[in-house]
């Protein structure tokens, strides 16, 4: 057989969808719409992968193919059409636009009440911004001081070029490709992400961000992340953006791997804003992501969510604590208003001796929204002297909506320390009048509560991230009590 | 300042303040007593603007304009500041960052940048001061694990740091101990002026022997029975409240 050409490939896609019956101009870098082992080698083949890659990710596709969607958590939502799905398009051409003027001045009202400075604003709005020496300098700056102390952070597909052997070494260590139904379709079919690693010893100097990746610009509806912490080193990474994120991409399913070897701590912060879908429901991104991380001896994985957007979100930061004395954390504020839905929650499998997990979820509910927190305490029969702290705080707006818990717990050492508390309250009237009669208005007055009331997490986001949740808070609230 | 006419207000279908007729100038204090149940805090609560409560009937003047169409916080921004019987909590608020917030919102809706920290800093410590208060307090969450008088010395805390035109103390006397009300009697002493005034809602006399009031009203089936000077608290001291029940 003749060499496969990209052109051949192109062709035969062509008159496939010619054989559905329709026929869209397809523009010359967006697939087709509809999954299919084709498809998967035409994407491998695109970001230039060596064989190994795209074998990799076709037998992803063939498990995802025999998988079920899963329909355990508590979030009601028409299934997506996965064959109504293109798979790949390039780099969204999105028109620029020439000033500021021609942004929804909605937008701009939002990045103002955030803070967002006029660049950033232009970034995210997608108006072409004008050669900024600071922002280059800063960028150019930052990939000097990373590259010094041999600190790899680029996007996932360049590392599959320049670093294989670390990215075959570990990708799918952790969410193995039959993990579930949205991690074995990721597997297949992503395209965007980032992987770093920080070699032993090494302490980040700076918080690793997305935000400095301003080339690669947009955010993918499959990421993939990979983060690898050697021995004795440290980072911090921060993922997301407060600005409201709209994308025409209904589903998102993201997977996010990361590894503490021994000694090794990472922080994983994250701020998702999907776009929720309007007061009626219509609408929204889908977000089902599946992040994992695993520990060494005397690591520590610590997971910080703020997650406001989406229509039904389906996420479960984990940690497995394999090695001994590790540590996992997980920090949350979910806020759901509107119509929206959360199942969120965490996995801390104990395994190692004198593991330590701490768990601390802050649920918030207005409107007609369900938010619910879904956690998994386990204890293996080897890790001795295990322990964990689980904090569940349910807030509630109204009359409408609703917050629900489902701790699981299983113990298999009876050295195990478990602890549950878990309580629910609700924006009282009393509280709202006594702020008011102070002059604080309604809409301040809940987000000084909500705030309030996230405190404890809110404190665990680096500074200029936490700064911008709490307004994002806010944000997210508006117009909940009427 | 306030002039309140004809005032009937109530929950639902039930009337409680039945006609109410009373009269504050700027630099007096007015005590309003009366016996449980006779309507004392629904009348504050109805100064205030709880929308709880329904205005039936009558009107609330406050610097010869009507407040009745004014939200809580409207009413607040014009200087109407209520001590409240029982204060709230709100967990992971601290009192510093609450009464920070309320006092930009009031120079807000005055039309005035945010108090520099500096400012706000040298206010909070010359009025914890005044009020004999410990630091450690106002960095904890409000009210959250006060003690009865420890709320109620707070509330004092807030309205010396919001300056208010008119205070109106609903049973800032209950759960004090009487050192406790000495300090607070005597911050309110201090922060009176001959621009603002005063209402004091209370059970028992004890408070006034402290802030001596101007007027003493006596409040009975949400109606004001009884006016006089501060001699007419001492009466009710002695005579009981079943006194003012046969008036």
């Amino acid at each position: 057989m003749s060499k496969y050409t990209e052109d051949d490939l192109k062709k035969e896609l062509e008159t496939q969808e010619y054989e559905y019956g329709f026929y869209t101009d397809i523009e010359s870098d967006t697939f087709p719409k509809g999954l299919n082992e084709d498809i998967v080698r035409a994407i491998s083949k695109k970001k230039n992968e060596p064989e190994w890659m795209t074998e990799w990710r076709l037998e992803a596709f063939r498990i995802w193919q025999k998988m079920e969607e899963p329909e355990w958590a508590n979030v009601k939502y028409k299934k997506p059409e996965f064959q109504e799905i293109s798979y790949y398009s390039a780099p969204k051409q999105k028109k620029e636009l020439e000033s500021l003027d021609q942004v929804d001045p909605e937008l701009l009202k939002t990045f103002e009440k955030l803070g967002i400075s006029i660049d950033e604003q232009k970034r995210l709005s997608g108006v072409a911004i004008d050669i900024v020496i600071d922002s280059v300098s800063v960028a150019t700056t930052f990939k000097a001081t990373l590259a010094e102390k041999g600190i790899i952070f680029c996007p996932i597909s360049e590392a599959i070029q320049k670093h294989p052997e670390l990215v075959k070494k570990y990708m799918g260590t952790i969410v193995p490709k039959t993990d579930n139904f949205y991690a074995a379709l990721n597997s297949a079919v992503f395209t965007d992400g980032s992987f770093c690693y920080i070699p032993k010893g090494v302490r980040c100097p700076m918080e690793l961000s997305t935000y400095f990746r301003i080339n690669e610009g947009g955010t993918g509806q499959f990421e993939r992340t990979l983060v690898i912490a050697d021995k004795g080193s440290y980072v911090s990474y921060l993922e997301g953006c407060t600005a409201p994120a709209r994308d025409e991409n209904q589903l998102h399913a993201a997977v996010v791997e990361l590894i503490a070897m021994d000694d090794a701590e990472i922080k994983y912060s994250t701020v998702q804003n999907w776009f929720p879908g309007d007061k009626d429901g219509k609408g929204g991104v889908f977000n089902f992501v599946t992040k994992r991380g695993i520990c060494h001896e005397n690591s520590k994985i610590s997971w910080t969510q703020v997650e406001t957007g989406s229509a039904v979100t389906w996420k479960y930061p984990s940690c497995i604590l394999k090695g001994d004395n590790s540590v996992g954390e997980f920090y949350s504020i979910a806020v759901t208003n509107n119509y929206q839905q959360a199942d969120t929650g965490t996995k801390m499998i104990h395994i190692g001796k004198n593991t330590r997990s701490t768990i601390i979820s802050k649920g918030i509910s207005a409107g007609k929204s369900q938010n619910s927190y879904r956690g998994l305490v386990q204890v293996h029969s080897r890790a001795d002297n295990a322990r964990n702290f689980t904090q569940c705080d349910s807030l509630l707006m109204g009359n409408e909506c609703g917050a629900h818990t489902f701790p699981y717990i299983e113990a298999k050492n009876k050295t195990a320390h478990i602890e549950h508390e878990a309580t629910t309250s609700k924006i009282g009237e009393d509280q709202l009048f006594y702020c008011n009669q102070r002059g604080i208005d309604t809409e301040k007055a809940i987000a000084l509560i909500v705030n309030g009331f996230s405190k404890e997490v809110l404190n665990k986001l680096p500074m200029e991230f936490a700064v911008e949740a709490q307004k994002l808070l806010e944000i997210s609230l508006e117009g909940s009590v009427g | 300042m306030l002039e309140i006419k004809n005032l009937h207000a109530g929950i639902e279908d039930k009337e409680i303040l039945r006609g109410i007729d009373l009269e504050v100038k700027a630099g007096e204090i007015h005590a309003i007593m009366g016996p449980n149940g006779s309507g004392k805090s629904t009348l504050a609560s109805v100064i205030a603007g709880n929308e709880t409560y329904d205005v039936l009937d009558g009107d609330i003047i406050l610097d010869e304009e009507s407040v009745l169409e004014l939200s809580p916080d409207e009413r607040a921004h014009k200087g109407v500041f209520l001590s409240f019987q029982y204060p709230v909590e709100i967990p992971g608020v601290t009192t510093t960052n609450f009464i920070k917030t309320a006092i930009n919102a009031k120079r807000k809706a005055q039309g005035l940048e945010d108090l520099p920290a500096k400012d706000m800093l040298k206010m909070i410590r010359e009025k914890s001061d005044l009020l004999e208060m410990d630091r450690k307090f106002l960095s904890r969450s409000l009210n959250e694990g006060f003690s009865g008088g420890e709320k109620k010395r707070n509330e004092i805390f807030q309205m010396a740091m919001l300056a208010p035109k008119l205070a109106i103390l609903d049973e800032t006397d209950s759960g004090l101990d009487i050192d406790a009300l000495k300090i607070v009697a005597n911050g309110v002493n201090k922060l009176k002026s001959k621009d603002n005034a005063v209402i004091i809602i209370t059970h028992y006399q004890r408070l006034l022997e402290y802030i001596v009031p101007d007027f003493v009203h006596v409040l009975y089936n949400g109606k004001i029975v009884k006016s006089g000077g501060k001699e007419l608290a001492h009466e009710l001291e002695e005579k009981g409240y079943d006194w003012v029940k046969n008036l």
